[in-house]
């Protein structure tokens, strides 16, 4: 018998560990994982409601979820690793070229 | 049983998220990151989200944090980057957390959830998800494969050619 | 042909835009044949009106055309429409007829002169706006037509605009006109408000009837009265006369002299209901005239320009037109305005004419002796001469006689007095003028003297005829005395134009004929003495009389009371309201928030500072607040 909140409780949690993860890295690769962490979260929210409502929607969602991360992440490193060429770094705050 | 289950994925998990923060290793986070995710999973399997669990830990934990593995090896930093040298940052995130953690909280405890009971998977099996799937959540299904085509290609025009300049 | 009077003003219209946009684009020979026949087209149409109104029976509604409807507000309506009755006969007969002439004479004045083009558009546009203002059937537009010759007249003043006096005195006319033109819009309210209506059948119906309370007639009287003051040339706005006259001459001719000037006059006589409805007002107007007339011409005495002299002249006989309109004589006044027409664009064109024989020369002084080099000129000068003089038998002569006797006959003693004065003034000044520059010894500059020769047949010809005009006009206004011959002018105006004159003996008349030819003929004499027989006299007597002298040639110094009470206050106060209003608030008002949309620019982009943490940060921001604001709502 496990409260329902609990599982809420945890994904807030989780979320806002990855909410601050982002702010304190400085490298655009760990900020990019602070961002799947922060998904997941969500998707353990959707998998709560899912349960609780006895219904399977939300696992559908969260499938999708799922698969639109992994399009997210590949596309994500194909620019990190152009950002890196380019400016042989991955520091984020040396990314300022939208200034003003 | 299964509060003890819980308790310890959980548990498992924050921790590992919480290690990634602190740690300054690329890919000592990365792997704390894979941890986190399989943990995570075993936690789906408890919300009767067997189908998912499984795909979380292969997708997830298995292909994506691999991908970003890669990139790490890639990028081949020798040293970790140093924490953030302002302190307003620490403070910021931390009152900006705390903010969005009370709102969160205020909002879960108006949604009903009731008390979660560790059964067979009633329609979290694979015969189930894939029936919605095919039916309900046919162009949906559909849309998402095209656009892992387009991510596909764009992931590969960017790493194409080299730029000139 | 009659029915289409209303094309009069319009044919000068369209001949004066055509030059407008194609002058510089046609001959010389056909600017001036379109100009000139597109005032004889208009000429020729009041003539065939004239005639169509010679044959309908008096007291028949006049012609009339509504060209639009132009203002209609509620009950009000002031319609772009034009009627034709006997005083705009009169006036459209003047304005074509010696426009016409004028027109002919610049053929030969302004041959030289490379603006060809765009001094004949303006003298069209000019006389479109004249006979607008002439054929108007409401004060409304009559105002319209005001304006527009006021703008002609700046326009043609300012011809030579490049010298900075021209550009000055057309300046000068036209904010001096501004003020009586004030005078004139809070007339034409008060009026329109009280009436109902700016329709001048309806003014004078309703003024005549009594519908107004006598207050209101006076003010709304008055008040007109101011707008004919300025652009008739009355005191005290008449000081933008003299310095028109640096104009081409038969602009000074046209307008400043036969029509525009005469436009207060003409102005009166249509609202003769309104005048005579009161006394008050009458009496301002005829006194009003009356001492200009006195005034100027003591100014006329001493100048030695030709053309100021002249100018000074037209200030004084303008005067003489409205002590006949303030007597309610008003066609006695209409009368003289039309003979002066004659005579005193005949003295311009013959001035501009002995102007153009020596080469630019305006000075008298420098003149002397002329009759024989100017054979053509000289005789019609001096029948213009003769004329304004009131020289017995030739126009000026009836038509002053008309009006000084109609004034003593209602009573107006003082004002006969002055006018009197006036004759004899009238005929010294001008006759100094005629001896100076045709008789005595020459006192030419060598190169004048060189250079002098008789101006063309096409300057010389419209001369004749003004002066056949000037001679012979007269006998459409002979005095009652004559019999039943009499005051066929006066009888033709009747319809529009009671005259409100009292019948006086054939004794009183004889006697008052009488009187002004002595005054007349007396002032000639005086001029003989003092330039004939004994020139030396005039220069003395100025020595033994140094201030006055200087007095005279100074114009009682006038302008420079105006200037120095009037312009440079004025100035001064809108150099403060510049400074103080204009650039430091209104300027800074708007550079303030040109200032304030940049630094508001500049602050927002530093928002947007490219770190991606900012952005995130901003994005978080934003989620809070959207949820918190969401549980707000819910509670």
């Amino acid at each position: 018998m496990i409260p329902g909140q609990a599982f809420f409780i945890l994904a807030i949690i989780l979320f806002v560990l990855g909410v601050v993860a982002f702010f304190v890295k400085r490298d655009l690769l760990t900020q990019f994982m602070a961002v799947e962490v922060m998904l997941n979260a969500g998707n353990l929210a959707f998998l709560a409601l899912a349960k609780a409502s006895g219904r399977a929607e939300a696992q559908v969602i969260v499938f999708f979820v799922l698969t639109v991360a992994a399009a997210e992440a590949v596309v994500g490193m194909a620019i990190v690793l152009h950002v890196f060429r380019r400016k042989k770094t991955v520091r984020t705050e040396d990314a300022s070229e939208l200034k003003g | 049983m299964g509060w003890v289950i819980f308790l310890f994925l959980s548990i498992l998990c924050v921790g590992s998220v919480a290690a990634m923060i602190i740690s300054r290793n690329q890919a000592h986070n990365a792997l704390f990151l894979v941890l986190a995710f399989a943990s995570l999973g075993g936690i789906f399997g408890l919300l009767d989200a067997p189908f998912v669990a499984v795909v979380q830990v292969i997708i997830y934990a298995g292909a994506i944090m691999v991908l970003f593995l890669f990139a790490i090896m890639m990028i081949n930093l020798n040293e970790g980057l140093p924490p953030e040298r302002k302190k307003i940052v620490y403070v910021i995130s931390a009152v900006l957390a705390a903010v969005l953690a009370a709102e969160l909280l205020v909002v879960a405890r108006q949604a009903f959830l009731p008390p979660v009971q560790i059964a067979a998977p009633g329609s979290g099996n694979p015969a189930g998800i894939g029936r919605l799937l095919f039916t309900g959540y046919l162009y949906p299904f559909e849309i998402t494969s095209l656009l892992l085509i387009a991510a596909l290609i764009g992931a590969m025009t960017l790493s194409g050619k080299k730029e000139s300049s | 042909m009659a029915e289409s009077f209303w094309l009069i003003p319009l044919i000068p219209a369209l001949s004066a835009l055509g030059l407008a946009l194609f002058g510089t684009k046609i001959s010389r020979k056909w600017i001036s044949t379109q100009a000139c026949l597109a005032v004889l087209f208009s000429f020729v149409l009041s003539l065939a009106a004239f005639i169509h109104l010679l044959r309908t029976p008096s007291g028949s509604p006049p012609l009339t055309k509504v060209l639009l409807p132009w203002i209609s507000s509620g009950s009000f309506s002031a319609p772009l429409a034009f009627s034709f009755d006997a005083l705009a006969a009169v006036m459209c007969l003047v304005v074509t007829g010696v426009g016409l002439l004028i027109h002919i004479y610049s053929i030969g004045y302004m041959a030289d002169d490379r603006s060809y083009a765009r001094y004949f558009a303006q003298l069209n546009l000019f006389t479109f706006f004249m006979l607008v203002l002439v054929l108007a059937s409401n004060i409304v537009l009559m105002f319209v037509g005001w304006e527009g010759v006021g703008l002609c007249s700046y326009l043609l003043i300012g011809f030579w605009f490049e010298r900075p006096t021209a550009a000055k005195a057309g300046m000068k006319a036209f904010v001096v006109n501004r003020v009586g033109d004030a005078g004139f819009i809070l007339g034409i309210l008060f009026l329109v408000l009280a009436v109902g209506s700016p329709d001048f059948a309806r003014i004078n119906a309703s003024a005549a009837g009594g519908a107004l309370g006598p207050g209101l007639v006076t003010l709304v009287a008055i008040l007109l009265f101011v707008g004919a003051v300025g652009k008739s040339a009355q005191i005290p706005l008449y000081v933008w006369l003299p310095d028109a006259m640096e104009g081409p001459t038969p602009v000074s001719a046209l307008i400043h002299a036969a029509t525009m000037v005469t436009a207060g006059v003409y102005m009166v006589v249509r609202l003769n209901g309104l005048y005579s409805a009161s006394p008050v007002a009458g009496s301002v107007v005829a006194v009003g005239g009356a001492v200009t007339a006195v005034f100027a011409a003591t100014m006329a005495l001493v100048q030695t320009d030709i053309k100021k002299v002249l100018a000074y002249s037209t200030i004084s006989q303008i005067g003489y037109m409205f002590i006949g309109c303030g007597v309610g004589a008003y066609a006695a006044g209409m009368f003289h305005l039309a003979t002066h027409a004659f005579f005193k664009s005949l003295l311009f064109l013959a001035a501009g004419s002995v102007i153009h024989a020596l080469s630019g020369e305006q000075d008298v002084r420098r003149m002397g002796g002329l009759r024989k080099y100017l054979p053509r000129t000289f005789p019609v000068f001096l029948a213009g001469a003769l004329a304004i003089s009131g020289i017995p038998l030739l126009s000026g002569f009836f038509s002053k006689d008309a009006i000084l006797t109609s004034a003593f006959a209602n009573g107006h003693y003082a004002v006969w007095g002055l006018g009197l004065a006036g004759v004899v003034l009238t005929a010294f000044y001008m006759f100094r003028l005629v001896f100076l520059i045709f008789y005595g010894e020459e006192r030419l500059s060598p190169e004048a003297r060189h250079h002098i020769h008789e101006s063309p047949r096409v300057m010389t010809t419209p001369l004749i005829v003004l002066a056949a005009l000037s001679v012979f006009a007269g006998y459409i206004g002979l005095p009652a005395v004559v019999g039943h011959k009499a005051d066929l002018f006066g009888r033709f105006l009747e319809p529009v134009a009671r005259a409100a004159a009292e019948p006086v003996s054939a004794a009183i008349e004889w006697n008052l004929i009488l009187l002004s030819t002595v005054a007349a003929v007396g002032g000639l004499f005086i001029a003989y003495l003092f330039y004939i027989r004994q020139p030396a006299v005039p220069g003395r007597l100025a020595a033994r009389l140094p201030r006055l002298y200087k007095l005279l040639v100074g114009k009682y110094y006038v302008d420079e009371f105006y200037d120095a009470v009037i312009v440079r206050p004025a100035v001064r106060g809108s150099k403060l309201v510049y400074g103080h209003f204009d650039l430091k608030i209104i300027d800074g008002a708007l550079d303030g928030s040109a200032t304030a949309a940049d630094a508001a620019g500049r602050g927002f982009s530093r928002l947007q500072t490219g770190l991606i943490k900012d952005y995130a940060l901003a994005f978080f921001l934003g989620v809070i607040f959207f949820i918190g604001f969401v549980l707000l709502l819910k509670t």
